[in-house]
């Protein structure tokens, strides 16, 4: 089992999608969805993924509320500077700081929150001395932005990932 | 598109507004890319269009074939998920080869490479540019 289908709920997972995304529970499709899943998980086996066990999963949704909310708030942030960059230049400027994180899965999800939040832009990290360097659009106080997110991504990423 | 008369009124109006706020969003997330100074701010500017724009435009979508009740809200679901999950990669790809041509030429004001003492000499460095 574990030799032909190394991840099991990847592979079910990959089926569903493909049977929403077609609407249908015909044969053919679950055929044509189970053989694309099963090729889609081989090369993902290849790939050697870095597999992290999720310590803390309840703490996913408070996590992704608190996402929900800095979303919405940093979106009207950029857009009142891009209204008024012709006036008021926006006060940008680089940022680094240490994060305590060493799974490579965690990370990514960092990266993909401050991503999402505009405002925030991942340039560059080091895992060698764990410095991450952002590029942040309203940077007029580097320390609130650090204690930021510190707080609220880093110490609970650490804790859902362990 | 013969579809939108058959909505209720209160629905048409809630998604003609949702639609209408994800394209302003839009537009000013492309007018920033116009009007912001330097290549690090542009960087900003279409994760408006990304983040904003995307998720109010699909819960448009996802309200008005809700209540026509003539498609499952799933695809919606799905553009969401993957646009959060393939901008991270292109953004930080421009943003590295940005850092990395500024730190070369020497010519802006960009941080130099932060230096320290290495933890692990093992470790694979994924992301040293």
């Amino acid at each position: 089992m574990r030799v032909w289908l190394p991840y099991p709920l990847l592979f079910l997972g990959l089926l569903i999608v493909w049977l929403l995304i077609n609407q249908s529970l015909s044969p053919g499709q679950i055929v044509l969805g189970a053989i694309l899943s099963a090729l889609l998980v081989w090369i993902m086996g290849n790939l050697q993924p870095h597999k992290s066990t999720l310590r803390r999963a309840g703490l996913l949704l408070p996590l992704a509320g608190h996402i929900a909310v800095d979303v919405f708030r940093s979106n009207l942030a950029v857009m009142k500077v891009i209204l008024k960059a012709g006036r008021h230049p926006a006060n940008s400027g680089f940022l680094t700081m240490k994060i305590e994180l060493e799974d490579e899965n965690a990370l990514a999800m960092l990266a993909c929150i401050l991503t999402a939040t505009p405002g925030t832009a991942w340039l560059e990290h080091d895992r060698q001395t764990k410095l991450l360097t952002l590029h942040v659009l309203d940077l007029e106080n580097e320390q609130y932005w650090i204690d930021l997110i510190t707080r609220r991504y880093v110490t609970p990423l650490k804790e859902i990932f362990g | 598109m013969s579809h939108v008369t058959d909505l209720p009124i209160w629905a048409a109006a809630l998604v003609c507004l949702l639609l209408l706020a994800g394209s302003a969003m839009t537009l000013i997330g492309a007018l920033g890319l116009l009007k912001l100074d330097s290549f690090y701010s542009r960087l900003h500017a279409p994760t408006l269009a990304a983040s904003g724009g995307v998720l109010l435009i699909s819960l448009a979508s996802m309200i008005c074939f809700a209540v026509l009740q003539s498609r499952w809200i799933f695809h919606e679901v799905l553009i969401v998920s993957f646009v959060v999950l393939t901008t991270p990669v292109t953004l930080m790809m421009l943003g590295q080869s940005a850092l990395y041509r500024d730190r070369f030429e020497g010519e802006h004001d960009v941080p130099s490479k932060p230096s320290g003492e290495p933890v692990d000499p093992d470790l694979d460095n994924g992301a040293d540019v």
